[in-house]
């Protein structure tokens, strides 16, 4: 393979209005993608997650979308014919969604919706190696007694162990890009911690690119190589992840200091002064 | 002003019961903001809604201000305590405007002047007069949070029970209504009891904290308790450790 996983430039999305004029949601979003993990933080509204369906071409109708180049892996996702689209999603691009709750079909068991998915991308494998492949899957995700959660309907499963499920579902096609949209804020702290450790093995062990799409600028300055952050539909700054507390942009800041911290101080908290310049359009902030 | 003694709380009777909350007693003086911390079906939201009267089978005892939530005066229990929950929007009525949602209990407890008291109320919580007349879809999330501190301000309270107030809102909106609640605390001499996940949360606001895992409080501790690492569990400091 030659070349980005993802190459993103002047992507915007846009949606009309009652009085017929259109308002953009994302306004010139740029980035590239290799085999790394992204994180993309932003407050919500910031079009985070709708910068991340995009590149899976899942946007509502409604959307008017455009881009100077919004590329997966060479295919230009923007022209590409809907059966190529609908091939490269879950075989080659997974999405996680923030809730397992909705994004596992709740009347039918927790195997059989991977199965399903493993025989969409590859018929040719029959169902008893599909199960077998299935419930691997679910040891991989470090689920303690996979045949019990295989037989389990989504329902039966508690939160942590359903998002496991779902990351499940979407590695047994070995995707080449996991965009993963705030797969675990329904989580507790300890559960997030083991989620993200199967994630972050994942992605170094397959060798896949992870766009990680989240609120909490702590979690992804711990985990992300590489951090986006998003106000008002654009990119106002592009750090590496471990340099996240040094962000020199006054809203990224502002982010970081209103957080009240275990050890932090008991004054008020400062809030973020929304500066209107920031709304200024950049094309794309370096 | 909160007293908690041996509180259970189950769901469901014979072989399907499940106990949510297993004999916990907490004490909460005047003024004093606790915190309760755990993982999701620790039983600390579940202590909340028994005091409510929204957990319809427990035992034990729950008095708050000095009114008992079984056997003293309901309404005058909840002029007393009142609950701000974690989702706004779940939380008020779409079809209510805004002005009407926080009027509606002092009209059910016949409190005169309640248009004046709500504009109050209103300027109280940062917003203004002309906001009595928006839907809640109309208002962000941080703005309907504030409506439902309002709401829950209306009747006077003395005790606000706070179920995941700012969970659901952005860090910059979360700060606004954390440093709002702290000043409403001091302006009108309010206790909290506040459920979170979040034990930044509960450090910056709850001067102590209970503990809980699997319906039972593991361990009560102070903030400096919290703040110096020194608790004595290890699932407490499980928890601070994956929490920073």
């Amino acid at each position: 393979m030659t070349g980005k996983l993802v190459e993103i430039d002047d992507l915007r999305v846009a949606f009309r209005q009652e009085d017929g004029s259109y308002a953009e949601a994302v306004r010139g979003v740029g980035f590239t993608l290799g085999r790394e993990k992204l994180g993309i933080v932003g407050e919500s509204g910031s079009g985070k997650s709708l910068t991340g369906r995009s590149l899976m071409g899942i946007l509502p109708k409604t959307a008017r979308v455009s881009a100077r180049t919004l590329r997966f892996d060479g295919n230009d996702v923007l022209s590409a014919p809907a059966e190529t689209m609908r091939k490269l999603r879950g075989s080659r691009i997974g999405m996680i969604l923030q809730d397992p709750k909705y994004s596992l079909n709740p009347v039918m068991r927790v195997g059989r919706q991977i199965v399903e998915s493993i025989r969409a991308g590859d018929p040719k494998i029959g169902k008893t190696d599909a199960e077998k492949i299935a419930i691997d899957m679910l040891e991989a995700v470090q689920i303690r007694d996979p045949e019990r959660v295989f037989r389990a309907y989504p329902h039966e499963v508690s939160g942590g162990m359903g998002q496991r499920v779902m990351i499940a579902m979407m590695l047994v096609r070995e995707p080449d890009l996991l965009i993963a949209d705030e797969p675990t804020s329904a989580l507790d702290v300890t559960v997030q911690a083991r989620v993200l450790d199967i994630l972050d093995e994942l992605v170094t062990r397959r060798n896949m690119g992870l766009i990680f799409i989240s609120h909490d600028l702590g979690l992804v300055s711990r985990f992300c190589d590489r951090v986006i952050v998003m106000y008002a539909g654009q990119v106002v700054e592009e750090i590496a992840a471990k340099d996240l507390e040094n962000a020199t942009h006054p809203y990224t800041q502002g982010l970081l200091n209103c957080m009240p911290r275990i050890n932090g101080s008991l004054e008020p908290l400062p809030v973020l002064d929304r500066d209107p310049a920031w709304l200024a359009e950049t094309g794309g902030a370096k | 002003m909160i007293e908690i003694e041996n509180l259970n709380v189950w769901f469901g009777e014979g072989p399907d019961r499940v106990d949510a909350v297993k004999n916990v007693s907490i004490s909460v003086g005047e003024g004093e903001s606790f915190g309760l911390v755990g993982e999701s079906g620790s039983g600390k939201s579940t202590i909340l809604r028994a005091a409510m009267g929204l957990a319809p089978t427990w035992s034990g005892r729950i008095s708050i201000g000095g009114i008992d939530a079984r056997s003293g005066d309901r309404r005058q229990f909840l002029k007393t305590v009142q609950m701000v929950f974690q989702d706004p929007y779940a939380s008020l009525h779409p079809r209510y405007v805004i002005g009407e949602a926080i009027a509606e209990p002092m009209r059910i407890n016949k409190i005169p002047d309640s248009e004046a008291r709500t504009d109050r109320l209103l300027e109280a919580i940062g917003l203004t007069p002309a906001h009595r007349f928006r839907y809640p879809h109309e208002l962000s999330g941080g703005q309907r949070q504030r409506v439902a501190v309002a709401r829950a301000l209306s009747l006077d309270p003395k005790v606000l029970l706070l179920d995941e107030p700012t969970s659901a809102l952005d860090v910059s909106i979360q700060a606004e209504i954390l440093n709002l609640l702290n000043r409403l605390k001091k302006e009108l001499g309010l206790t909290f009891m506040i459920v979170s996940h979040d034990l930044a949360v509960v450090s910056y606001m709850c001067e102590r904290l209970a503990v809980m895992a699997h319906g039972e409080i593991v361990e009560v501790m102070d903030r400096e308790t919290l703040r110096s690492g020194e608790a004595k569990e290890q699932y407490t400091r499980d928890l601070i450790a994956a929490s920073v």
